[in-house]
């Protein structure tokens, strides 16, 4: 157990004895490895908080359900009362067509209120589903629709599935760049630890001619792939925290100007740790990959 | 110890530098190896030690096929050999004692025990004062030295040296042998190859010629 540890604590050493041997090289990887971090994560951090910003400005799913005119208000609130009662439905407002009236009045239409020989306007039910989706909407829509006191169901869901339909491209679009750009990570890794092991193949040829198995000359360059990988990852995400820093003032002065309190939220600790040990996982697969790869390149046996 | 029967190497490109060899090697012996330039000393070493694989026939070492080893029992099977190298194959990025301890290493010996083992080892080859030195700096002979101190510090009971003495001048050469000699008095096989006629006369043992991949005669000297 203390061997084994003895060697772990040296294969780190020599690992970063590696990155102190050629300081420049490494840094230039790592600032590559947080480009190719920052990009998604980035991105992910902008949808985050679109979605966030979107709640705020988004107006209240309803659905609106127009009476016949010949629904009086004791059956309109009984009405109400029952479709309250609805699994799906959060909550139902009734009202009066006397205060549809006087909404109009006071939305600055009071001329045209006024110009009207009596009142046109129907008892109304404002519904709010449980469920804020399109799908839920709808069926509730072509539910009320068939009623026998329904007139008409208006129902605005336009909106929700144009936003649904965004974030879905945008989560899309960002999952093809991690994708893409978790592979590019692995590259450059494989690739840097390549030619280190184009660079050290004495060293190993000796290494294995007295006994070394291949997991004792492969552990140094999996410490280096992780290590780096991890640096890589934080180097991103200090990308991604500088960013946010130049965009966070104006957009809180944007945010202002539309009369809204809003300010760009950076990521969370579980997102940092999940950042991080993706990067330094594929750091790690790149460096596995491409030291067995080599080794095998190097064999003489 | 060893045994080879009706071993023939043939390199790719079709030279065989072995052909139908046979040999068999007692433990506790000092054997040299000897013939002229392109014999297939180092060929026959490179067999024992598990670096190149026979064409045919068998190369059996402490009760081991070596034709038919598997890779992954191929380390195990190294460590219990010391290697001494015609051109050294020393770490010049490492300093002396980082040297030897590397086989220490390698088996999962660290801390003050394994120090203690290559500063013995350094003792035995002279070089204890220069344990920091990085092995560029050192003298031909002084690295020849290294070169074995990193053989024998795990204490294997066979040791192969290819033209340990090669270049070195007489004292040298006489300072090496006696350490061999050494070894050999503690039980350990031995296996030498070298062109120095004289060094067997001095020190006897067994003396297997080849010529053109055979064994043309065996003597005791
Ligand atoms: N890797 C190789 N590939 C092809 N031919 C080789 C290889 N190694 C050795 N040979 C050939 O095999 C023959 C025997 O070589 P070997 O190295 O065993 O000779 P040697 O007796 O050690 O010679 P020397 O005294 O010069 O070291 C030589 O003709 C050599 O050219
Ligand atoms: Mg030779």
């Amino acid at each position: 157990m203390r061997a084994w540890l003895a060697h772990h604590l040296h294969s780190l050493a020599t690992a970063m004895r590696q990155f102190g041997e050629t300081p420049l090289s490494t840094l230039f990887t790592i600032l590559v490895i947080g480009v190719a971090v920052a990009l998604p994560a980035g991105l992910y951090l902008l949808l985050t908080n679109l979605d966030r910003a979107a709640d705020g400005v988004k107006p209240q799913a309803e659905l609106t359900l127009f009476l016949k005119l010949d629904i009086d208000a004791t059956a309109g609130r009984a009405l109400a009362e029952r479709i309250g009662q609805e699994a799906d439905v959060a909550e139902v407002r009734f009202i009066d067509r006397a205060e549809g009236i006087a909404r109009l009045e006071s939305a600055g239409l009071a001329d045209i209120a006024a110009g009207l020989p009596e009142n046109p306007l129907p008892h109304t039910l404002v519904i709010k589903p449980r469920e804020e989706t399109v799908t839920a909407m709808e069926a509730l829509g072509a539910r009320l629709q068939v009623l026998p006191e329904s007139e008409r169901v208006l129902l605005d869901s336009d909106w929700i599935k144009r936003l649904t339909a965004l974030m879905q491209l945008g989560r899309d679009l960002i999952f093809m760049l991690a994708v893409i750009l978790g592979l590019a990570l692995a590259a450059i890794t494989a690739n840097t630890i390549r030619l280190q092991i184009y660079a050290k193949r004495d060293e190993i040829e000796v290494a294995r001619l007295i006994g070394a198995t291949d997991r004792f000359i492969r552990r140094p360059y999996l410490y280096f792939g992780g290590i780096q990988g991890l640096a890589g990852g934080l180097s991103g995400w200090l990308l991604v925290m500088i960013g946010l820093g130049l965009l966070g003032d104006s957009v809180s002065q944007t945010a202002t100007a539309y009369g809204v309190e809003f300010s760009l939220q950076a990521l969370g600790l579980s997102e940092l740790i999940a950042l991080l040990s993706l990067s330094a996982s594929l750091g790690w697969l790149g460096a596995f990959l491409s030291v067995t790869h080599t080794l095998r390149e190097v064999e003489t046996f | 110890m060893i045994e080879l029967t009706d071993v023939t190497k043939r390199y790719p490109g079709g030279h065989e530098a072995l052909s139908n060899l046979n040999l068999a090697i007692e433990q506790g012996e000092l054997v040299f190896l000897t013939g002229h330039s392109g014999a297939g000393k180092s060929t026959l070493l490179k067999l024992v030690a598990a670096i190149e694989r026979p064409t045919s026939g068998h190369v059996i070492v402490n009760g081991q096929n070596v034709g038919r080893m598997k890779r992954a029992a191929l380390p195990y099977f190294r460590r219990n050999i010391g290697l001494i190298f015609q051109d050294h194959k020393l770490l010049y990025d490492r300093n002396v004692f980082d040297n030897v301890l590397l086989p220490l290493h390698i088996q999962g010996m660290t801390g003050a025990d394994a120090g203690k083992r290559v500063r013995a080892a350094l003792d035995k080859v002279g070089l204890l004062k220069k344990e920091k030195a990085r092995p560029i700096t050192l003298s031909g002979g002084e690295q020849q030295r290294l070169c074995i101190a990193r053989a024998i510090v795990s204490r294997p009971a066979l040791v192969l040296a290819d033209e340990p003495t090669a270049n070195l001048d007489d004292a040298y050469a006489r300072d090496i042998m006696d350490m061999f000699q050494a070894f050999n008095e503690v039980g350990v096989t031995l296996v030498i190859s070298t062109h120095d006629q004289d060094l067997i006369r001095r020190y006897g043992g067994r003396d297997v010629r080849l010529a053109y991949g055979r064994q043309v005669s065996e003597a005791m000297a």
